[in-house]
């Protein structure tokens, strides 16, 4: 079952990703909203790992708030117009592909390092859910956390200042 | 019978029977609503179709399967025709984790009447009802019509805005449950009605923001900025018709529904029935099934009263009270619920 869950997961996470950067599909629009299937389809794959909250997450930042704004942005801005002003360059043509298969290079290196099969470590039971994650946010990993909180309240002030230097 | 196949079959019925009810809920509330509408107009209403009109929604549903189906020649057709499926499946997605009756006994195994009992299931509904504006937008982009475009764009913005404190003030009822699972915090509230979480966790003033917020997130009345006939025609879907329409209609009063059962399962007990009754068994399931029922129900009746009550809101004031208003509250509410729970007061 959740083997069939894994590769159903997998056609649909490469699928829409596909779509995002191929170049099959011409309209940004669509792509975005294939960006968006590819981020709650990566949420399914946090839900077959046992990481819950992770996944709830995944779908409420990224794709409920996240991409719907840069939907909002895509679809005020009608990029229609404007796709012949960013033509790539021809190095940029390359350095995209080629990049791609670097990374592919480091997986299957990673693979193979590992036998053949990776090792997962057995985590404990419930190791996903939202009580075991808030413990270890605030025993084990509590200045890490508040330092991103810190950043975090930076950069929405820095935000409020730009915005507000022109109105 | 093996766990696995049994729990498929029962997994299976449970959604047949839910999904099969959410319809048919939708289906009276359309009646109810201009009948409700009529009431306070002083007028009748449909009351010609049917004993009271009630047949009137089969009536609808005929009529609207046979109109022409028209997309309009410049609109993007793959995102016009996906739009009302994009609407529609976050909207019935979020109702699996409301849990509608108590667990029951069946052929000597324990149900849980509720689709899946997660136990993140309260972000399960967010996350669900978080992608329900995508269907909206879509429908807004794709139809290139300034009224469609302008009504996606203002409903991404309310949704974006409004969840911050929707989610908010859901937060102080999880604090005073301690758990995220719904099917926990509806046993949390067990026994008198002064137990549930509206009086017993001191979450009034949660409660209302919520219903507030809900009615932003479903896009009704006195928020219904997306649609605002006496502005943008009819908003996102103004170039929908036949099913396509109505299954942006039926996607809202699903939503409207979803909302209700938020709302019943965190503040107002659930399915329990407020009163401690000398009952077990089936006869108790029964009634709880009923209480959950008849709740929604007094909530799916406010949201009409609020709708034909109310006038709508102006752009510019429903952001205001979005963020200076409820977003400030929901913050003080949760700080101070902290704050209770914090030294042993409630929780």
């Amino acid at each position: 079952m959740q083997t069939l869950a894994f590769f159903v997961l997998t056609v649909l996470a490469v699928g829409s990703a596909a779509v995002v950067v191929g170049p099959w599909v011409k309209n940004q629009v669509l792509c975005a909203l294939a960006l968006a299937f590819n981020l709650v389809s990566l949420a399914g794959f946090f839900f077959l790992l046992d990481a819950q909250f992770i996944a709830f997450l995944q779908v409420i930042v990224y794709a409920g708030a996240i991409m719907v704004l840069i939907l909002f942005v895509l679809m005020l801005l009608n990029v229609q117009d404007e796709r012949r002003l960013a033509a790539a360059r021809p190095f940029q043509r390359w350095l995209g592909p080629a990049a791609a298969v670097a990374f592919a290079l480091i997986v299957v290196a990673a693979v193979r390092s590992g036998g053949g099969a990776l090792r997962y470590p057995q985590p404990s039971a419930g190791y996903g859910t939202v009580r075991a994650l808030g413990l270890e946010l605030f025993t084990r990993f509590f200045y890490p956390f508040e330092a991103i909180s810190l950043l975090l309240v930076v950069a929405m002030i820095g935000a409020v200042l730009l915005a507000k230097r022109r109105l | 019978m093996s766990d696995l196949t049994f729990d498929l079959i029962g997994s299976a019925t449970k959604i047949l029977v839910v999904v099969n009810g959410l319809m048919a809920t939708v289906a009276g509330m359309t009646w109810v609503e201009r009948r409700l509408s009529g009431v306070m107009q002083f007028r009748w209403g449909p009351n010609r179709v049917g004993w009271f009109g009630l047949l009137q929604p089969i009536a609808d549903g005929i009529k609207f399967a046979w109109k022409e189906d028209v997309t309009p020649a410049e609109a993007y057709k793959p995102l016009h025709t996906l739009a009302p499926a994009l609407a529609m499946i976050p909207a019935l997605c979020a109702f699996a984790v409301v849990p509608f009756g108590p667990p029951i006994e069946l052929f000597g195994r324990a149900i849980d009447l509720v689709i899946v009992d997660l136990d993140g299931g309260i972000l399960f509904a967010l996350a669900a009802s978080s992608l329900g504006v995508y269907g909206i937008v879509c429908a807004g982009w794709s139809s290139r019509s300034k009224y469609a475009l302008i009504g996606g764009l203002r409903s991404s913005a309310q949704m974006v805005s409004y969840e911050l404190a929707l989610a908010l003030s859901l937060i102080g009822v999880l604090l005073v449950s301690g758990t995220l699972r719904p099917t926990e915090i509806v046993e949390r509230q067990a026994g008198w009605f002064w137990n549930w979480n509206v009086f017993g966790g001191w979450q009034l003033l949660g409660f209302l923001i919520f219903v507030v917020a809900g009615y932003a997130e479903t896009n009704r009345l006195p928020f219904d900025m997306p649609e605002a006939e006496s502005e943008l025609v009819a908003g996102y879907h103004t170039e929908y018709s036949s099913m396509k329409f109505s299954m942006f209609f039926m996607a809202e009063y699903v939503n409207m529904i979803t909302a209700s059962g938020l709302a019943v399962t965190l503040f107002l007990g659930g399915y329990q029935l407020g009163v401690p009754l000398p009952l077990d068994g089936w006869p108790l399931a029964l009634l709880q099934v009923g209480a959950f029922a008849a709740k929604v129900g007094l909530f799916l009746v406010l949201f009409v009263w609020v709708r034909w009550t109310l006038p709508r809101f102006r752009y510019d004031q429903l952001m205001n009270l979005g963020w200076k208003r409820l977003f400030p509250l929901a913050l003080a509410n949760l700080m101070l619920t902290a704050g209770l729970v914090a030294f042993d007061v409630i929780g």
